[in-house]
């Protein structure tokens, strides 16, 4: 069973890692969590990012975080991500799979992955 | 929504956009129902707002930060035989709201309740800095998370940390996997 023995453990690990996460995250991903995002699929879109942000070892570089209704529901799942000193990138109609692709070639790799964003003319 | 655990991470996201610092979500199971109660002690609505926020077609212009997520639940639940309540209070001195939702498992239209461990955890990652309280109780047996005891281990540590969130999921996961086989 996972006990509390195990939380108090990973709490004097981690007591070192949060002061130094402080202070950076540069990069900032949203999940629209309002009714029309969770009916459209948004959780698992979430728990992918927060999975594969952890497994590729950006914990330190990018928040995940949750907001209300973006706005444009139809395109639900809807991921932001934000970047000091760059353009808003916004990505629709997302699944886990995607969310993966996102945390490996945009967020990793600096690459964004136009085929998945909003464009102009949809608006 | 394709899971009552959906409509249940929906409606709590309501009860800490209204500010509050503890939310209690309790399932209480029988072999035959399932009663959803969602309580919390953020800012609470008045008398009108309440009654506005059940009727889809009121809120929309009104109330739009309310929008579709009650009236889907009593939806959900009404379409089994089940009942549907919400009170509030924005008292100063008791403020809060309560929503409790009814449903009859063997009814056709019964929406399962599905990965409701990924809604407990998406709630606390989203909102590291307030309270949840879960209990699913199944007759005899229980399944409970108090994010209040979490809190007290951690000390500065924050809620959302990752490897915090993965405890949480393999404990209530652990907790399922004993207390209810069936689950």
């Amino acid at each position: 069973m996972k006990s509390l023995a195990e939380l108090q453990a990973i709490k004097d690990k981690m007591k070192d890692k949060v002061i130094l996460r402080e202070g950076t995250g540069d990069m900032r991903v949203v999940v629209g969590m309002a009714t029309c995002g969770i009916a459209a699929g948004a959780r698992p879109v979430l728990n992918a990012l927060v999975e594969e942000v952890n497994k590729e070892g950006l914990n330190g570089k990018v928040t995940v975080s949750q907001t209300g209704c973006i706005g444009i529901c139809q395109f639900e799942p809807v991921v932001e991500v934000f970047e000091a000193g760059k353009e808003k990138v916004t990505y629709v109609k997302m699944t886990a799979e995607k969310a993966k692709e996102v945390v490996e070639k945009h967020l990793k790799g600096g690459r964004v992955i136009t085929e998945y964003t909003l464009k102009d003319e949809n608006l | 929504m394709k899971e009552l655990s959906l409509n249940i991470l929906d409606i709590t996201e309501n009860s800490v956009k209204a500010g509050a610092s503890l939310t209690e979500i309790t399932l209480t199971e029988t072999p035959e129902t399932l009663t959803i109660t969602i309580k919390d002690d953020g800012c609470g609505m008045s008398e009108d707002t309440v009654k506005s926020v059940i009727d889809p077609f009121y809120t929309t212009r009104t109330t739009r930060k309310v929008g579709m997520g009650i009236p889907l639940l009593k939806l959900a639940s009404e379409q089994t035989g089940g009942n549907f309540e919400i009170s509030s209070s924005d008292s100063p001195e008791d403020h809060g709201t309560l929503v409790r939702a009814s449903f009859n498992k063997k009814h056709i239209d019964f929406t399962p309740l599905g990965d409701i461990v990924s809604t407990i955890t998406t709630l606390i990652q989203g909102h590291p800095d307030t309270d949840f309280l879960f209990t699913h109780t199944f007759g005899d047996a229980a399944v409970s998370l108090d994010t209040r005891e979490l809190r007290q281990v951690l000390e500065d540590v924050p809620l959302d940390t990752y490897e915090v969130i993965k405890w949480i999921e393999e404990n209530l996961k652990e907790q399922y996997a004993e207390a209810i086989p069936s689950v």
